[in-house]
């Protein structure tokens, strides 16, 4: 009897393989958090232990050391076609944003800049609908245009196993193979695999981050949860947002909805 | 972990749909913490009262208009079971998003606002959900504190939706009172209504139906996704639609029909041993055929159809009606090819959801038309294989519709693949076709009349046989009835056997062809393709493909043979033109117009074309 994590895997896969028949070149963003290395899996999955396409990490150099040493070790095990893209200072973001939104617009600016350097056609990314509710508004590939712009009225419609893959001139395709996760299935998936994940999700001191963004607009939060049984058992009852350590997205009722809509995550 | 139920959240716009699954996810203590001040704040900044919809209509939009625009999906974990509710806009200018959101889910909550009643556009998406293959329902009569929680007017909302709903054959599991507004009967029934004896709308969605189980004995369907090639070695990627796949398994390739064996599964971080209905599988065939993406593998003892043509009951999103002629693109498992619409069958009329005589599907309407495509495409009826019978149609690469397949009116073209056989070899005749137009002065053809029954292809096909006759030619007419009684006395009148009985007609008149007569063939030959592969039979030979041609109801008026009659009292099945379709020749090499033109006219006009065309 096939459970719900083989059914999401099957379905992220799916995407995946398809994403790479129909979009070419294609690439993924790393941020090297739980999400973007569940999608990594995925992909050596996907296609018999390989990742057929580059990784790239959005570089603010603001990234905790933690996740640049989990970087480092895994470039090397997992054979990975790396790409650093720094990201553009803060003084180049929308200065109507407010300030820690404006921190996060920087890798809005990174990713453009990127595709327009190596004309990537699609890029996938971790987000999942269950961590905020603009993104649970996205569709699995979501075309955008030249400037990176998402047209929130205008998504395609998307029903059985058939996808969007063509983006107006210029544009790009987003690709979304965990939308439909929840932060619990991450957890149990990570469980189950045994993929490794970055030591600063695991309690220490009475605190943990429960979502990885940079150093700057990312806090820690309340708790004991030192494995990763006990993080699951945190999530099953908590009632915590999981990104309430994520400054950008308390500043307005409207910054995340901005932002996504000039094209970040 | 058991799988948590997807169940569809629809309806018409405003009907209180998104703010039902707010209160119900505040009832069950979901929503994060601080999530109810927010909400009490965004409210407030609109000057509004707590708008529950706000807990999942996020974009700015949205709030500032108090209307869903487009999908998401929430996990509600209720005490019995895991839900996934899939909250779709009901506005009529958005069914593209409600398709998003509730193709793949079996169940759906409706929710109906009990001031208003079932109008149009709920009834519209209920027809839309049932399509899409959502066959479980549970209904909401929404907004019970307006109505003061009276039974009475509960109760006649329940019987309207109810006769509703019954119109489209699916199963109503409950239909239960409810208030977003003041919380009522979501999770408790409220002191108003007393009355009330049914379920809570948790628990009337806590009991739906599991989604059936998957028949792992079910013939292989796997749609080639990609080709991997690592050095010499080529791996099949695809995801399995039905059925299980081993190493070993003997496969059959779509549309070409080759054979091949499965050699070995791969995987990482370990190769399966097998692999199931919804598994993502890489495999490695033991025979150097070479598939893409686009081609069917198949079960060979069960495979799929092959058919360039089929009917479908659609769903329609384009800006323009979907009408006879348009070209689109059909897309069914990994296959895209080109398609036009060959004919509107019916559209569903919305208000008594029943068919209705159209000329064309509207926009956000629903329909039954008939597909033709360019090549043959590897298919099967929906209600066979629901995951290799279901597409979409795109336009410039939007997807601008979709629907069922129903290929039963239509032969399998798989059959008439011809076999080849290496221990055949043709012989050559030592009379040239020269030398036998030399001694009869005209050519050998093949006359092909198609048409209606009671067209007067018969009638046409004796007048042109004597007339050619009287003239010293040698020819002779293969009528339909006349050769059933013999050459073909096996066959029925299935798709199956009509297309056999033209084979064989097209391989005996290409044989009399050849012994130098004019061959005249008077045979509904309903089918394009039959037609088609009639002239192919001929190859070389002279073949005029002649349309006798005459409205339905005309034929219907002569009925020489009394079968029309019989066809309409359901006495014959499969009869052309009443329950079986016909296919106008799209480039025929003469038309005979037998409804406007008399009989003496119609017969001098095929005799001057075919002396023109075969004298010598």
């Amino acid at each position: 009897m096939p459970d719900h994590l083989h059914h999401l895997e099957q379905h992220s896969i799916h995407l995946i393989r398809e994403a790479y028949a129909r979009l070419k070149p294609l690439a993924m963003l790393w941020s090297l958090g739980k999400d973007s290395n569940t999608m990594l899996w995925l992909t050596r999955k996907a296609f018999q232990g390989r990742v057929p396409f580059p990784v790239i990490l959005l570089d603010t150099g603001n990234e905790f050391a933690e996740v640049y040493a989990f970087r480092d070790r895994y470039i090397n095990e997992w054979s990975l076609d790396y790409i650093n893209a720094p990201c553009p200072p803060v003084e180049a973001t929308d200065p109507g944003l407010p300030p820690n939104a404006r921190a996060a617009a920087r890798k809005t600016l990174g990713l453009k800049q990127l595709i327009a350097e190596r004309g990537f056609a699609g890029i996938l990314l971790g987000i999942r609908r269950d961590e905020q509710a603009i993104r649970a508004k996205e569709r699995g590939m979501s075309p955008r245009d030249a400037q990176g712009s998402w047209h929130v009225r205008e998504q395609p419609t998307e029903l059985w196993g058939h996808y969007t893959s063509m983006a107006p001139e210029g544009g790009h395709v987003r690709v979304h193979p965990l939308l439909e996760w929840t932060e619990l299935d991450i957890w149990r998936y990570v469980e189950r695999e045994a993929i490794p994940v970055c030591e600063l999700y695991y309690a220490r001191n009475g605190k943990r981050y429960r979502s990885l963004g940079e150093a700057d607009i990312t806090f820690p939060v309340p708790s004991d949860a030192a494995t990763i049984a006990e993080i699951i058992a945190e999530l099953e009852t908590t009632k915590s947002e999981e990104r309430a350590g994520r400054a950008m997205d308390h500043e307005r009722e409207d910054a995340f909805e901005r932002l996504r809509a000039a094209g970040y995550m | 972990m058991s799988l948590p139920l997807a169940v569809c959240l629809a309806g018409h716009v405003d009907h209180g749909k998104s703010s039902l699954l707010g209160r119900l996810l505040h009832e069950l203590d979901l929503l994060p913490e601080g999530k109810v001040a927010r909400l009490e704040a965004a409210s407030a900044s609109r000057g509004v009262p707590l708008e529950w919809s706000f807990a999942l209509d996020a974009l700015q939009l949205e709030r500032d208009q108090a209307v869903t625009l487009d999908t998401t999906r929430v996990h509600v974990r209720a005490p019995r079971r895991d839900l996934i509710v899939i909250d779709c806009p009901g506005h009529r200018e958005l069914v593209r998003n409600l398709v998003t959101g509730a193709a793949g889910t079996t169940a759906a909550l409706l929710v109906v606002d009990g001031q208003l009643g079932a109008e149009a556009q709920t009834r519209a998406h209920a027809a839309l959900l049932r399509l899409l293959g959502i066959r479980d329902f549970v209904v909401a009569v929404n907004k019970m504190d307006a109505l003061d929680w009276n039974e009475a007017r509960f109760a006649a909302r329940r019987d309207e939706i109810a006769a509703a709903l019954a119109l489209l054959g699916v199963a109503v599991h409950a239909i239960v009172p409810t208030s977003a507004q003041d919380g009522g009967n979501i999770v408790v029934a409220p002191p108003a209504a007393a009355w009330w004896q049914g379920p809570t709308l948790v628990g009337a969605l806590e009991t739906l139906p599991e989604e059936p189980a998957v028949n792992a004995d079910a013939p292989l369907r796997l749609p080639v996704q990609d080709v991997y090639r690592s050095g010499t070695r080529r791996v099949v990627a695809g995801r399995i639609a039905q059925g299980t796949l081993k190493p070993g398994a003997e496969l059959m390739v779509l549309p070409s029909g080759e054979r091949v064996h499965v050699a070995t599964l791969e995987g990482w971080p370990q190769p399966p041993q097998s692999a199931a209905a919804g598994d993502n599988v890489a495999l490695t065939f033991a025979e150097p055929v070479i598939v893409e993406r686009g081609d069917l593998l198949c079960s060979p003892v069960a495979p799929a159809r092959l058919t360039p043509v089929f009917d479908a009951d659609v769903f329609w999103l384009g800006h323009e009606p979907l009408a006879v002629g348009g070209r689109l693109e059909l897309r069914i498992g990994t296959r895209a090819v080109a398609v036009r619409v060959a004919a509107v069958v019916h559209a569903l009329d919305v208000d008594r959801l029943a068919p209705a005589v159209a000329r064309a599907i509207a926009t956000n309407g629903l329909g039954r038309v008939t597909l033709r495509c360019d090549v043959p495409v590897a298919l099967d009826d929906a209600t066979e294989c629901f995951e290799t019978g279901r597409f979409v149609l795109a336009d410039a690469g939007v997807v601008v519709g979709g629907g069922l397949v129903d290929a039963s009116r239509y032969p399998d073209q798989r059959r008439a693949l011809k076999p080849a056989n290496r221990n055949v070899v043709a012989v050559d005749h030592h009379i040239s076709a020269v030398e036998r137009g030399a001694r009869s002065g005209h050519v050998g053809a093949i006359v092909w009349l198609t048409g209606l029954s009671g067209a007067g292809k018969s009638t046409l096909a004796m007048a042109l046989e004597r007339a050619l006759f009287d003239r010293g030619w040698n020819a002779y007419t293969i009528d339909g009835d006349n050769v059933r009684r013999g050459l073909n006395a096996d066959l029925g009148f299935s798709p199956q056997d009509r297309q056999e009985n033209i084979r064989r007609v097209g391989e005996v008149a290409a044989l009399f062809a050849d012994a130098g007569l004019v061959c005249i063939t008077a045979f509904i030959s309903p089918f394009d393709d039959d037609r088609a592969r009639a002239r192919a039979t001929a190859g070389h030979r002279h073949f005029f493909e002649v349309y006798v041609k005459s409205e339905l109801a005309t034929c219907e008026a002569r009925d020489p043979k009394g079968l029309y009659g019989k066809a309409r009292r359901g006495e014959i099945k499969g009869f052309t033109g009443i329950d079986s379709p016909y296919e106008e020749p799209s480039a025929p090499d003469l038309v005979i117009d037998t409804q406007h033109a008399d009989e003496s006219a119609c017969i001098a006009q095929l005799v001057s074309f075919v002396a023109e065309r075969c004298g010598a």
